[in-house]
């Protein structure tokens, strides 16, 4: 399980690569999350960001047959078009990698201690924290599956 | 009883600083406790820690509840709802 969070970005295909394995592994799902429309800071909570992210990549390693997983998060000052998150899981089939993938960026979304400040021309403003991210969470606790939409 | 505070992010700001270290009196043993007891000196932190304002808190860098217990040599720290992904 490989855990960073760092201000410089990533090479996705290489860490996509580096989780194929010895043969066991037979599916790969990743999420690569962008800076859309405007430029931004992401401050975060040292130390706590790993724990969470730690936690919660262990979580998905409980509910789901994973073999193994990848998360890197940026902060600090981002542009649009730049990436900030990577999840990659590596598991036997496509239906645990596919779910584990999401659960993870689900629950990163609403545990994980970073805040972003978005840079509109004259002004800064604070991310407000989504109600939609706290359901996409949510959806995960009664059954441990994703319910059908 | 000594606890090291930290804030982030829009509190961080609202507040001036990133921390303190504090000494808090005995009955201020819970993160529900300590919050009350910033938002009585007022001003800044009045209204950072008021009623309405959504808070959330951790301790020792774990997510906790209102009514976490707080122990001396604690790190307590106050944010806004998180917004990273």
């Amino acid at each position: 399980m490989k855990i960073s969070v760092q201000r410089d970005d990533f090479d996705a295909g290489a860490e996509i690569r580096k989780l194929a394995g010895d043969g066991s592994v037979g599916a790969i799902a990743s999420f690569v999350g962008l800076v859309r429309d405007v430029p931004m800071t992401l401050e975060h909570y040292a130390g706590m960001t790993e724990r969470e992210i730690t936690k919660i990549a262990h979580e998905a390693a409980k509910r789901w047959s994973v073999i193994d997983v990848t998360v890197i998060h940026r902060f600090g000052e981002l542009q649009p078009a730049d990436q900030i998150v990577l999840v990659v899981v590596a598991g036997s089939h496509r239906g645990e990698a596919f779910a584990a993938c999401e659960f993870i960026m689900d629950y990163l979304k609403t545990r994980a201690p970073f805040w972003k400040k978005e840079h509109r021309a004259g002004s800064a403003e604070w991310v407000e924290a989504k109600a939609s991210d706290d359901a996409a969470a949510e959806r995960w606790i009664a059954t441990g599956k994703k319910p059908k939409a | 009883m000594k606890v090291r505070l930290l804030f982030f992010a829009s509190l961080r700001e609202q507040l001036g600083t990133s921390g303190e270290e504090v000494d808090l009196p005995s009955e201020v043993a819970t993160v529900a406790a300590l919050r009350e007891h910033l938002m009585q000196r007022g001003g800044a932190y009045g209204k950072a820690f008021g009623g309405k304002a959504l808070v959330r808190a951790a301790v020792n860098q774990d997510m906790v509840p209102q009514s976490a217990p707080i122990r001396a040599g604690d790190e307590v720290a106050f944010f806004p709802p998180v917004t990273g992904g």
